[in-house]
């Protein structure tokens, strides 16, 4: 195939993944996106075994065959619940195969290679190799396989900067010299290490900005590699994917009230270390399945307010179960969305859909937020902190400035809880102390079931 | 006359503003297939490494391209299939078929 002929394709392909996105903005037109996206893929991928560089094929068969079994099983088998790891792992390995070509393009062209393209190479190999470690221990995190409480020590801010400023400057160093090629695997090894250094001082709580961002650099390492190969697809899936994740962590900090720099450089859970120390026993109005069995039949609209301790419980089934036996009663069941329910952007909303809960009844934070004081009941169930008032009065708290879901603002306020323990970032909610709030104590899981039975028991 | 390098960064700066828009327009409802659907194509790197794979140009070569073929096939067919398995379970209000039956008939008996 001519060299003119294969841009042709790769355009093609670019313009189908556009289109791709574009799909992405509606439910029912989504899964159209896939296909077109598939497409441009695969046009791509075969104008690209028909070049004339290409001539050997044996290693591509077997790297395909196996590229292809791992992500098909994954994709077939990885729980909805596991969506962030997966996410995770799949930043770790597109960076990686960025970083890899990265890697093969200098040693091939080393000692003759142009300032600009070395540049690039440089940002590209830097972006990918720390991407892909970070991501790796982002992944560690997600899955509990290392301590998800921010690890810090005293100067890792120096320590860290130091890394990426000595990485930055042998890149610096390589765009004159492109022929030191003993520096090469210095850079590679420090910005793994970045890339470590760069997670571990990451709480939990804040992997879906974590998550966005790395997303973010996996497409402009992606983008970097099209400058160095010249392919313009590459640059253009790299830019939409670079840019995806931006606009992502934007929303994400935007949802937390937190900026950047603070998320990267700012353990969340230092800042309230000396507060918690005097909390006064204030006391909770307590209530059992039956009463608020009986609140909830006498409602005429509900809002269900997940957390990501829905999900923890498994309870997501049970709390479908719940709207339809509500709705069968002829309650009005919205679900409320806040944009850090879960680990990453989404994640609730795709463990609702699993749970077969219509998208249609699912609502985000700002189409809710002014019906809470229309509604007779907003049912908490696993979420802490997006739903505490402090955030909006009290300019003591850390989280102050975070945009809640109001849920205060219903006639009466349930909250499914273990127990009075401050939730994640360790701050008193003021909603469980509100005369309107009734606190039921008790597992997500058990107490929904025990609601779900109430109900029908009391139709008979 | 522009060079290559002048194009590509055109390409870039052009795509990364179309990113914005066409992402900006994704409901937060969407936004995990999103970063799933974007990293499958961002897969595309695949076409970079199966040049690098197929060329004869060493063993180093051979074996990094291997690798990144393996990597990227990974988030090409994983990435399609799960945006695709999720957004399957998205559904509308009574497009939800037969499982209304089951939760009603488990109200009954007990009692």
């Amino acid at each position: 195939m001519s060299r003119v002929s294969i841009d042709f394709v790769y355009l093609f392909a670019g313009a189908c993944f556009v289109l791709a996105l574009r799909w992405m903005s509606a439910p029912t037109t989504a899964r159209r996106g896939i296909w077109v996206g598939e497409v441009g893929m695969a046009a791509a991928v075969v104008a690209t075994l028909l070049k004339t560089e290409v001539v050997s094929y044996q290693w591509i068969a077997v790297a395909l065959v196996i590229g292809a079994t791992i992500g098909a099983l994954m994709a077939i088998f990885m729980p909805m619940t596991a969506m962030p790891q997966r996410i995770a792992l799949s930043h770790a390995f597109g960076a990686l195969a960025a970083a890899l070509v990265g890697t093969a393009e200098f040693y091939l062209d080393t000692p003759h290679i142009r300032p600009f393209k070395m540049a690039v190479l440089g940002a590209e190999v830097l972006l990918g190799f720390l991407t892909f470690t970070g991501s790796l221990m982002a992944f560690g995190k997600l899955q509990e396989l290392i301590p998800t409480r921010p690890v810090v020590f005293r100067g890792q801010n120096v320590v860290n900067l130091s890394i990426l400023a000595a990485a930055v400057g042998i890149v610096v160093f390589l765009v004159p010299h492109p022929s030191s090629k003993e520096l090469f695997p210095i850079l590679a090894v420090l910005a793994l290490v970045f890339g470590v250094e760069l997670i571990l001082p990451i709480g939990g709580a804040d992997m879906p900005t974590v998550i966005s961002i790395l997303n973010s650099y996996a497409g402009l390492s992606g983008a970097a590699l099209g400058f160095v190969l010249d392919n313009k697809v590459l640059i253009i899936a790299g830019a939409l994917d670079g840019s995806s994740g931006f606009l992502l962590s934007v929303i994400m900090c935007r949802a937390m009230n937190r900026s950047f720099t603070n998320v990267l450089f700012g353990a969340f859970g230092q800042v309230q270390t000396g507060g918690p120390a005097v909390i006064e026993e204030r006391p909770v109005r307590s209530g059992s399945p039956e009463e608020a069995a009986m609140i909830l039949d006498a409602a005429r609209s509900v809002i269900i307010v997940p957390g990501y301790g829905l999900a923890v419980a498994q309870a997501q089934h049970k709390a479908r179960e719940l709207a339809d036996a509500l709705g069968a009663r002829g309650v009005d069941v919205k679900f409320a969305i806040h944009p850090v329910a879960g680990r990453m952007p989404g994640h609730m909303n795709v463990l609702l859909a699993e749970a077969e809960v219509p998208y249609d009844q699912i609502y985000d934070m700002d189409s809710i937020n002014p019906e809470f004081p229309h509604s007779d009941v907003a049912l908490v169930v696993g979420a802490n902190d997006v739903t505490n008032p402090a955030a909006r009065t009290n300019k003591g708290s850390p989280i102050y400035g975070m945009p809640i879901l109001n849920v205060d603002q219903a006639q009466t306020v349930m909250v499914v809880k273990r127990s009075m323990n401050p939730g994640f970032a360790g701050i008193e909610n003021e909603l469980y102390y509100n005369e309107k709030t009734m606190m039921l104590f008790g597992d997500g899981k058990g107490m929904l079931t025990q609601l779900v039975n109430e109900l029908s028991n009391a139709r008979v | 006359m522009l060079t290559r390098v002048e194009i590509g960064l055109y390409v870039f700066v052009l795509a990364t503003f179309l990113g914005f828009e066409v992402i900006r327009r994704v409901p937060s409802l969407l936004h995990t297939p999103l970063m799933s659907l974007t990293n499958a194509i961002s897969g595309i790197a695949l076409v970079g490494s199966l040049v690098l794979a197929g060329s004869n140009r060493g063993t180093l070569a051979t074996v990094l391209g291997t690798l990144a073929v393996t990597a990227s096939t990974i988030n090409v067919v994983g990435g399609f299939m799960i945006t695709d398995r999720m957004l399957r379970m998205f559904k509308r209000r009574g497009e939800r078929a037969p499982r209304e039956a089951p939760s009603d008939t488990s109200r009954e008996p007990a009692q």
